[in-house]
């Protein structure tokens, strides 16, 4: 264990109140508030998924009425998506890490990343009062014309809470990409940065590009549900096939917003509990970038029975496979890095595993819906929501959880307690396989998403799904209990304890307001052959 | 029913060939995982911490490796791929002689017509092996018409046609769902399809007779909408004639040519003033909000029973 190199006190102990802390420009505070508002909305979507896996225990549904029903999944799917998983590891891990690991001070626009966080919790809490002061029975896709024209529920105030959060997205990735251009410490060039930082680079491209898209989709579902103007509902001359290209031009590049820093997370993890370099570092960071381009083509595969002609669909299926050669790159070099390594298995590291796992599975099925063959069956079925909830769960939420223990220690200068981590983490694995594992066949079987009732045959899944979620929950709300716990109890960290190469782990635990007192030394990344500097 | 079977039934002729690829896809999936799971679980012990294992020559990056694991997948997605293709596009073409039948859906029911004018709700009636054509449209969100047995699912949508083809294979009871969410009662919005042989299939659309035929129907409608003050035999006003118009390809006004097919004639009933046949004035009212989608389709039935081409089956 080294000892503490820097003094002075962390960015957690200067100018404790309120006050100092909803004013702050500190990149690292930043992240502690979107940290906390992530948990809190994650929170909120987990207690929607327990109300509907409870109700579907029965084929006729024991706790729900229809119309509550479809608010309920709604609401979880709105929150989720975007009040969680999109802002998850960019906006408080990478907020938190990014200037760290390039040797920065701060972001590039201090203010505006403070402005952002604003942005995100004013559009968040006004989605939350709209969800809950009558909701809205859309899902989260808000398909037309059933959202402009049909549906009685809160659609037009929804939509306006996630316009003003997608400014949040687009300022944090503009940010993101200034900083990595700009404020690379002398001597970090690009081919040594963490793959962490490719990873969040690649992830504020997509966020700016594809952001814009969804808010003009998100203006004309208000500008044809208030003031009538027919865009997508063919009564007023529009095309309702022309939202979901839209929408879904936005909504899959999105998919890649919660991927790809999950894989710069556990690529970090990796390396350093392998204690060797990321097996083909450039094919990693190219992989990168290629799923972030290629990403922006595939949209179409949503809608390979929706209409759409039939080339259309053929040319989406193709580049579909296509943008599953990088994933299956990455996911072969994580194994290739456990080679000749020197493995030890603390909480990070099981995470790590246990996400290679379910990415690996949900990308696996992911093929079999890029078959248009097979997508015409499968799509609007459970084996759709057990594909997604394995890349989106088991990949990107077990990333954030693995990527919250590895960094506890920069980010509080606790410890966090192993044993309960490790249990924690296992029981996740399990939990989540138990969820959503059944929810594959239930799609085969036939049993169509989004339905309040269902035929008896599906019930015994449907009971397993709902048995493993209870497990799942048990898995989440540990590490809130043991974290809170280690902020007073945990052991004290030192600067770094997992004696890894990254810059963040130069300075002390936490980090000074002004993150290094001294230059760090910049190597090439992952230089686990020489010892820390 | 079984309260658990992994396999449903394979009910129509298409059925078989998607799961062959599915089962082979899972196969295919299988084999990747459980070698991934195996190296990752044997590095895991060999290489933990502590252990003796040999450590020496670890390679950081290998192109030939690399290349190998990007050219491998490639080329088993660009075979799964065609695999699909082939697949995808007999199940999205419709055989000559197949049989058409409309399906209107709604909040929250599905509406058949039959051509020779049966009509059903929540139940489909269709002959055992024979090709079987379901002409659909909505009137109002987007539903998607989805039989499990069959392996087929297509999307229906306000203000356009969309099709869907089967032979089924089996006799028997298919449960028919609803898959694109459609509001309030989506999870209600199912029903039966039931397959006949021909013989009883004959005897339930005998016994069934309820009315004239569809075409009888669209030409009431065609009467009591008033299209035949301009379209018809009689008419005084320069209108297009309709005899021999199906499947016919038309000269619109802007310069470009369209087949007169079922999209077309629905459009052309609805929106009049989007499509102007050349050499006609564009006087045409609109009958969007007066004709029911029923009545439209009535009225396309009728039209397509003046052509030779398309006459009713």
């Amino acid at each position: 264990m080294n000892s503490a190199v820097t003094t002075g006190p962390g960015f957690l102990s200067r100018e404790e109140s309120l006050l100092a802390w909803l004013t702050t420009r500190d990149h690292k505070r930043i992240a502690i508030l979107y940290a906390l508002s992530i948990t809190f909305f994650f929170f909120l979507g987990g207690a929607a998924a327990t109300l509907i896996r409870l109700h579907l225990v029965t084929p006729d549904g024991a706790l729900l009425n229809a119309q509550d029903y479809n608010k309920t999944f709604t609401f979880h799917g709105v929150v989720m998506v975007w009040f969680f998983l999109i802002p998850s590891i960019p906006a408080t891990l990478g907020n938190f890490l990014l200037p760290l690991m390039i040797g920065a001070r701060d972001v590039a626009f201090p203010r505006l990343n403070l402005a952002s966080w604003y942005l995100y919790m004013a559009g968040g809490l006004f989605t939350i009062a709209a969800l809950l002061a009558g909701g809205v029975d859309t899902g989260w896709t808000f398909y037309t014309p059933f959202s402009t024209m049909f549906s009685n529920t809160n659609v037009f105030l929804v939509v306006v809470g996630v316009f003003i959060t997608g400014f949040s997205s687009i300022f944090t990735g503009l940010n993101f990409i200034v900083t990595t251009h700009s404020l690379r410490i002398p001597g970090m060039t690009w081919f040594r940065l963490p793959l962490f930082v490719w990873a969040i680079y690649a992830t504020s491209l997509v966020m700016v590009l594809a952001t814009p898209v969804l808010a003009m989709t998100l203006a004309l579902i208000g500008l044809e549900r208030g003031l009538g103007v027919g865009v997508f509902d063919p009564s007023l001359g529009g095309d309702p096939l022309l939202f979901q290209h839209l929408f879904w031009f936005y909504s899959h590049p999105a998919v890649y917003i919660m991927i790809l820093p999950a894989m710069g997370v556990v690529s970090e993890m990796i390396s350093c509990f392998v204690r060797r370099r990321v097996f083909g570092y450039r094919f990693m960071a190219y992989s990168m970038l290629a799923i972030a381009v290629i990403g922006f083509l595939v949209w179409g595969h949503h809608m390979f029975v929706a209409g759409q002609s039939v080339y259309a669909s053929l040319v989406f299926s193709v580049l579909s496979f296509m943008v599953a050669v990088p994933s299956a790159i990455k996911v072969f070099n994580w194994t290739a890095t456990l080679r000749k390594g020197d493995i030890s298995f603390e909480a990070p590291m099981l995470y790590a595993l246990g996400f290679v796992g379910l990415f690996m599975l949900g990308g696996l099925t992911g093929l079999m819906l890029a078959a248009p063959a097979l997508d015409i069956p499968l799509t609007d079925t459970y084996f759709v929501v057990a594909h997604f909830h394995y890349v989106m769960v088991g990949g990107s939420v077990m990333a954030y959880m693995g990527g919250i223990h590895y960094w506890w220690p920069k980010i509080t200068g606790r410890m966090y307690p192993e044993g309960w981590a490790r249990f924690a983490a296992i029981l996740m694995f399990f939990g989540f396989n138990l969820t959503f594992f059944p929810q594959y066949l239930l799609g085969y079987e036939g049993m169509p998403r989004r339905y309040f009732s269902y035929l008896p045959q599906f019930q015994l899944l449907n009971i397993l799904s709902s048995a493993g979620a209870s497990i799942l929950a048990l898995g989440y709300v540990l590490p809130a209990m043991y974290l809170l716990w280690s902020l007073r109890y945990g052991r004290r960290a030192g600067d770094n304890p997992w004696q890894a190469r990254g810059l963040e782990w130069q300075t002390s635990s936490p980090p000074p307001k002004e993150n290094f007192i001294t230059p760090p030394v910049v190597r090439e990344a992952y230089a686990y052959a020489e010892p820390p500097p | 029913m079984n309260r658990f079977h992994m396999f449903m039934p394979e009910a129509s002729s298409i059925a078989r060939p998607i799961d062959t690829l599915f089962w082979s896809m899972v196969i295919l999936c299988a084999v990747v995982a459980i070698g991934v799971f195996v190296a990752i679980i044997f590095f895991c012990i060999r290489y933990r911490r502590g252990s003796r294992a040999d450590r020496t020559g670890a390679h950081q990056q290998s192109l030939g490796v690399e290349l190998t694991w990007t050219l491998v997948p490639f080329a088993l997605f660009i075979g799964v791929f065609l695999w699909s293709l082939v697949l995808f596009a007999q199940a999205r073409t419709p055989p000559a002689n197949a049989q058409t039948l409309y399906v209107v859906a709604k909040q929250w029911m599905w509406k058949v017509q039959h051509p020779a004018g049966q009509r059903e709700i929540n139940t489909l009636h269709v002959p055992l092996g024979q090709p079987v054509r379901l002409t659909m449209t909505s009137q109002d969100v987007i539903h998607s018409f989805y039989i499990p047995a069959f392996r087929v699912k297509q999307d229906v949508l306000p203000g356009r046609y969309t099709q869907l083809w089967f032979t089924a294979t089996k006799v028997g009871s298919f449960p028919l769902t609803c898959a694109e969410y459609c509001g309030l009662d989506h999870s209600r919005m199912g029903g039966m399809v039931v397959v006949n042989t021909p013989a009883d299939y004959s005897a339930w659309l005998a016994g069934h007779q309820g009315g004239p035929g569809l075409a009888a129907r669209g030409a009431t409608v065609f009467r009591h909408a008033g299209c035949s003050g301009c379209h018809g035999p009689d008419a005084s006003v320069h209108a297009p004639d309709l005899a021999d118009l199906y499947g016919r390809t038309v000269h619109l006004s802007d310069g470009s040519s369209v087949t007169a097919d079922e999209r077309y004639l629905h459009d052309s009933i609805l929106l009049p003033k989007t499509q102007i046949v050349a050499g006609y004035a564009p006087i045409m009212p609109s009958y969007s909000g007066q004709l029911s989608e029923e009545d439209v389709i009535a009225l396309i039935h009728y039209i397509k029973s003046l052509s030779a081409t398309g006459g009713s089956p």
